[in-house]
């Protein structure tokens, strides 16, 4: 079985796509999204992507198999929302250990059977934990700034719960991703040390934020180098950037974040930025080519897709990538 | 992997990395409740608002570090810390820079940690309480991903020499390294900075001392960086600015120097290094570095002629006894010295024509500027009671020459009848007030204490009174007050009627006692504001106060009755079902070892020394802070300090000559609880030998929380387990009134209000003590407890004490229950007065529950149907319930 602390020494690892935009794709009615189990579940349950785990395993170990197949060498568990606090829209706090666990161990089966087929290899289960629905530190109230929706403990809490059933469903790597308030992931990472230390276990964390405009910054306010410092108390395989911005509004970021870190840099961004329907149409060459630039500039250790990316995005970037050097840390004592 | 970069690295919405080019890091501390009273004030009041300027005029000032501290004994720090810290969050200008979050206790600490996004610095941890916990917060502050000040302090005390300093430092340092690999460039050490020019030779080398420390922990300990708090260093020289100014920056140029790389400064208290006058320069440089012996004298001169303030150090320092006779009067009083005051009373005496003219003239004189002081803030309680003790020798020395003359009329300002209420035993913040009006050249008639109404009226009409004053500590006092306002009212009187005491608020004076009197109706709770309410009750023209203060109250009443938050309770049936709930199945009950009634006849007070809680002590000065961190508050710190060492100097005294006599009471005996909320006690027959009866919480609570009544913490009788309670008296209050009333007959007020004091901190201790005892060794379920005496304060053990009286049983009745089962009365001499306060004062009662689950709370207000269910099981009327619960029945 590989390491991917070895591997990721050794050349530019591929993350997969956008799990979301594989599944637009089977068109999914209500009644696929409860299938028998959730028949007769009493809210409306469409959208709810993470449970295909349990309704759909077959779709989801689908779309997990065609990422391979393009050359990922990473892929991200179906749990994007698999929190009691992003479940509860759909009133399915309970189900969060199972949906974590089912999806982990979907995943890892089919990492399991590439890896096997080309030792070469090593396939690897990212598993994915999102940044919720609510925000840690900002108002959804502004006559009342002081208010908050979610407390720390609530998302330390929520998150830990997670934690546990994608180790449990054996996950490869932890990755928390699409931060836009950098106090939910502190909670996310809090919650994750705690459960290392209870289980004594190392496993490695990836941690990816969003810059969301031209600002330059969190959508909680922070500069690149103000988000980094405070996720830096954790020892982290990687740190980037995914969503939002596409690669080339991402660059700039990126290589401010490459400059400053010490640990591995990881990229996923969006197929360039949505069109005027809220579609994403960069194709996969036109995406390739900006990802040869930050390939090029020794930016990324790390290379994936986010919104609107698919296979062939993925089979253009792990081709490109195959040609590169990964990037060296290189920071200043 | 990577190589490590390893610089400080702080966040808020921007980042700041302190590298070795930085300059000297500049924390801004306006936000700091303990050392700005502009703060303070802001954030008591709620105006938050105003509160965020301070903290946008720092940034804009140029702080790159925001320092907040919520710590005051009045607010609720942690729900101040989490409030501002959030409103912080969402003023951009304000969050760009990292948030510094200061505080003495952890858990203000932790909750400040969990709302702040960036990488904050925590302000302070150390090894004070050991090693397992130092290092317990630690991993928390590494967990949450903030840097951390450690402070120089470890189980033995602050360091306060070179040694001590590198000594705490290295070994804090490795522990964190080490132990649980803490980023070493997260570290900041803050070596303790203490006053210079103290005129205490033990003090002479605290700059030296903290310069040299600094720079070998720069040296040694790689990465880490180092911090202070600069303005402590010229607090010797507090009123003197151009002193001060000069000391703090020459202190702080050098520390720079020396390897301090932040710090806390208010940069108001600044002068520029180049230029202090090269005189004072000189001087300043003497005392930091120790270069002479007489280096703070040199500087205490220069001091005088910069500012002509006063110096601090009375003792060593006599040049004020060559000033002239009124001035040296006024000084011995301001500084509560007695050792010149018959020497200069005298010297006034002979130059007078009467002797009484001493006392309007000099006298009066002196102590009005202590009176103008204690005012504005400028001096504490402490020091007026000092004062007072002065005043006193002064005249006792002169009435012997006043009653020869025989016109030994005193002219006062006013009369002043003081009292506590009927029932009530508690006197220590009504002598106080009698001290403090004494000094302003009041007359006090003190009546003492459990004065009947007919008595208090009755003296104020013989005595022809302009203020009467009424004072009490426990609950059932605040109807005593009430009932006498409705006498004042039928005999017609118009004195004005001044409430103070623990439990007396201004809410309760509005509504429940003002209405019932048509003269004026104050209440105050500290004794500086007793001297300007009376002076404008007694002013000629007091029309205008008096009607202000009525439209206050009146306004105060309405807002009060109409408050928007109406709080919702449920029935009691609904409460006693949303009950705590203890799984009695897999719950292990522990047999105590030993049942029954034990006694305890003699007993050593030394044991009780390090059981004893500071704090309390210092609030009964009305000096507000926690000990020990209060011995170094900027504002308060050289007063707490004082009135610590008399405090011990007493003690020792108490300890070595057995003033005070303590004894206890306790008994272990099998109980249930029956009907939800009463627990039967049962004697060894298994016959029900008495009944407690507990109380329920009615508020409307989120679900999953519980109502809870005592009687949750005993199995109940249908779950056939066999459960224990226990029940307790302690007391070290025999001999404090004699002692008191010696103290009175030598005229030291101050003594006489401190042993109360003592003893009052020894009962507490005593009852800590003892259940300590319980615990370990007679109940015996916590055998292998290991507490230290900060856990003890905070109580981490498990099993409760809940005293009648106090919060989670509110109900004084239950103390007849405990008096008939332990017979406490025959056994220790311990009695209840009428309004069941416990005499002599200084004792505790209460019960021990010893499931681990058990805790404190808050009863909080309940409503008629419980009140009624509980008149029945009382087996009294519903008028003597109502009574009894008043302060705790819902307004309905």
């Amino acid at each position: 079985m590989g390491n991917i602390r070895e591997e990721i020494e050794k050349r530019i690892l591929v993350l997969d796509g956008a799990m979301g935009t594989m599944l637009q794709r089977y068109d999914f009615s209500e009644e696929d999204f409860r299938g028998t189990r959730f028949k007769d579940y009493p809210s409306s349950l469409k959208g709810n992507n993470d449970l295909l785990s349990l309704t759909q395993p077959e779709a989801i170990a689908e779309v997990h198999r065609l990422y391979f197949e393009a050359g990922a060498d990473i892929i991200e568990t179906n749990t994007f929302s698999g929190t009691t606090i992003a479940m509860a829209d759909y009133q399915m706090e309970d189900l969060v250990y199972e949906l974590n666990f089912e999806s982990a161990k979907i995943a890892k089966q089919v990492a399991n059977k590439f890896t096997l087929e080309n030792p070469d290899q090593p396939r690897f289960v990212a598993g994915s934990i999102g940044p919720t629905n609510k925000t840690a530190s900002m108002s959804p109230d502004v006559n009342r700034p002081e208010y908050r929706a979610i407390t720390f403990e609530e998302l330390r809490v929520a998150y830990k719960e997670q934690v546990e059933a994608l180790i449990d469903g054996g996950v490869d790597v932890l990755l928390v991703e699409t931060i836009f308030d950098t106090l939910n992931a502190k909670a996310a990472l809090f919650a994750i040390e705690q459960v290392k230390e209870e289980r004594q276990v190392d496993i490695p964390i990836m941690v990816s934020g969003t810059i969301t405009d031209a600002s330059g910054r969190t959508l909680s306010g922070q500069t690149v180098e103000a988000f980094l410092t405070s996720i830096s108390h954790v020892p982290l395989l990687s740190v980037g950037f995914n969503c939002a911005l596409g690669a080339e509004q991402l660059q700039p970021y990126l290589q401010r974040l490459s400059h400053e870190s010490e640990f591995y840099i990881s990229a996923h961004p969006n197929a360039g930025l949505p069109n005027a329907f809220g579609e994403y149409d960069q194709s996969a060459e036109q995406m390739k080519a900006l990802v040869e630039s930050y390939l090029k500039d020794g930016l990324v250790n790390i290379i994936g897709g986010c919104c609107g990316t698919n296979p062939e995005h993925i089979k253009a970037i792990s081709e490109v990538a195959r040609h590169y050097q990964p990037r060296q840390i290189n920071v200043e004592v | 992997m990577a190589k490590r970069n390893t610089y400080l690295k702080l966040s808020g919405l921007e980042p700041l990395v302190v590298t070795p080019e930085s300059n000297f890091i500049n924390v801004g501390e306006r936000t700091n409740v303990t050392g700005s009273r502009k703060f303070l004030r802001l954030i008591k009041e709620e105006k938050f608002d105003e509160a965020l300027d301070v903290a946008r005029n720092q940034v804009e000032g140029g702080a790159q570090i925001l320092d907040v501290n919520m710590d005051e004994g009045m607010l609720d720090g942690k729900y101040a810390m989490v409030k501002f810290l959030n409103l912080i969050a969402s003023e951009p200008d304000i969050a760009r820079i990292p948030i510094m979050i200061d505080s003495s206790k952890w858990e203000i600490i932790e909750a400040g940690l969990q709302v702040v996004q960036g990488k904050c610095v925590v302000n302070s941890i150390s090894l004070k309480e050991g090693e397992s916990e130092f290092l317990r917060q630690a991993t928390l502050v590494k967990r949450y991903g903030a840097a951390v000040i450690i402070m120089a302090f470890d189980e033995i005390g602050q360091a306060d020499t070179f040694q001590r300093r590198i000594d705490i430092c290295k070994r804090s340092y490795e522990l964190l390294v080490n132990e649980i690999n803490f980023p070493p460039e997260d570290i900041i050490f803050d070596p303790n900075i203490f006053p210079v020019a103290t005129g205490m030779d033990e003090h002479r080398l605290n700059a030296l001392d903290f310069f040299k420390a600094t720079k070998w922990i720069r040296e040694n300990l790689p990465h880490v960086n180092v911090s202070g708090g600069v303005s402590n260093v010229s607090f010797s020289f507090r009123g003197n600015t151009t002193v001060r100014e000069a000391i703090n920056s020459a202190f702080l140029y050098h520390a720079i120097q020396y390897g301090m790389t932040l710090g806390i400064v208010n940069p108001t208290m600044l002068e520029v290094y180049d230029e202090i006058p090269d005189d004072l320069l000189e001087r300043v440089e003497d005392v930091l570095f120790d270069k002479r012996e007489d280096a703070t004298e040199r500087l205490l001169d220069f001091a005088e002629t910069v500012k002509g303030q006063k110096k601090k150090d009375e003792t060593t320092v006599l040049e004020w006894r060559n000033a002239p006779l009124q001035e040296r009067i006024t000084h011995s009083l301001v500084k509560g010295i007695d050792a010149f005051i018959v020497e200069d009373v005298e010297e006034a005496r002979v130059l007078s024509i009467k002797p009484i003219q001493v006392i309007e003239g000099h006298l009066m004189i002196g102590m009005n500027v202590v009176g103008d002081l204690f005012g504005s803030g400028k001096m504490f309680l402490p020091q007026v009671v000092k004062s007072a003790r002065v005043m006193k020798k002064a005249v006792a020395y002169l009435q012997p020459f006043i009653e020869a003359e025989k016109d030994g009329k005193q002219a006062f300002a006013g009369k002043i009848l003081m009292a506590t209420v009927k029932g009530d035993v508690h006197d220590i913040g009504k002598n106080i007030v009698s001290v403090v009006l004494g000094c302003n050249n009041y007359e006090i008639i003190d009546l003492g204490v459990m004065v009947p109404p007919e008595k208090i009226i009755e003296t104020a009409v013989k005595e022809n009174v302009d203020v009467i004053g009424l004072s009490g500590l426990i609950t059932p006092s605040l109807d005593e007050m009430v009932y006498l306002s409705k006498a004042m009212k039928k005999e017609n009187l118009t004195i004005p009627l001044i409430i103070g005491g623990a439990t007396t608020s201004k809410a309760h004076t509005s509504v429940k006692i003002a209405p019932n009197y048509n003269h004026t109706v104050v209440h105050i709770n500290d004794a500086s504001r007793a001297v300007t309410v009376v002076g404008n009750l007694l002013q000629k023209d007091n029309h205008i106060f008096k009607t202000q203060i009525r439209e206050e109250y009146n306004a105060f009443r309405e807002q009060f009755l109409k408050r928007g938050k109406r709080k919702e309770y449920i029935s009691i049936e609904v409460a006693r079902k949303n009950k705590y709930q203890i799984d009695w199945n897999t719950s292990e009950i522990v047999k105590p070892k030993q049942l029954g009634i034990q006694v305890i006849e003699t007993f050593n007070l030394k044991l009780l020394e390090p059981y004893i809680d500071w704090s309390p002590f210092f609030r009964s000065w009305d000096l507000h802070g926690k000990f020990p961190e209060i011995l170094n508050d900027t504002i308060v710190g050289a007063q707490a300090q004082e009135l610590y060492k008399d405090a011990q100097h007493l003690l020792k005294q108490i300890f070595d000559e057995q003033l005070l006599k303590a004894k206890a009471i306790y008994g272990l005996f099998p109980a249930n609880t029956v009907n939800d909320d009463d627990i039967e006690v049962y004697d060894e027959s298994k016959n029900v030998q008495a009944t407690f009866l507990t109380l329920r919480q009615q508020l409307k609570k989120r679900a999953g929380v519980p109502n809870h009544a005592l009687a949750d913490f005993i199995a109940p009788k249908d779950s056939g387990k066999q459960d224990y309670i226990g029940t307790f008296c302690v007391t070290t209050g025999f001999g404090t009134q004699e002692l008191a009333e010696q103290f009175e007959s030598d005229n030291d007020d101050y003594n006489s209000i401190m042993i109360k004091a003592l003893a009052d901190r020894l009962a507490e201790a005593f009852a800590e003590y003892l259940h300590e005892h319980v615990r370990k060794d007679v109940w015996a379920y916590a055998s292998n407890e290991h507490l230290s005496n900060e856990e003890l304060i905070k109580e981490t053990y498990k099993g409760i004490r809940p005293a009648p009286g106090y919060p989670a049983c509110p109900d004084h009745l239950e103390k007849q229950t405990i008096w008939r089962i332990l017979d406490v009365e025959n056994r220790i001499g311990v009695k209840l007065t009428e309004s069941l306060a416990m005499w002599p004062a200084a004792s505790v009662s209460g019960y021990y529950f010893g499931h681990p689950e058990a805790k404190y709370f808050g009863l909080g207000k309940i409503t008629e149907d419980q009140l009624k269910d509980y008149a029945k099981r009382r087996q009294i009327t519903l008028e003597d319930a109502q009574k009894w619960l008043n302060p705790n029945l819902a307004e309905t």
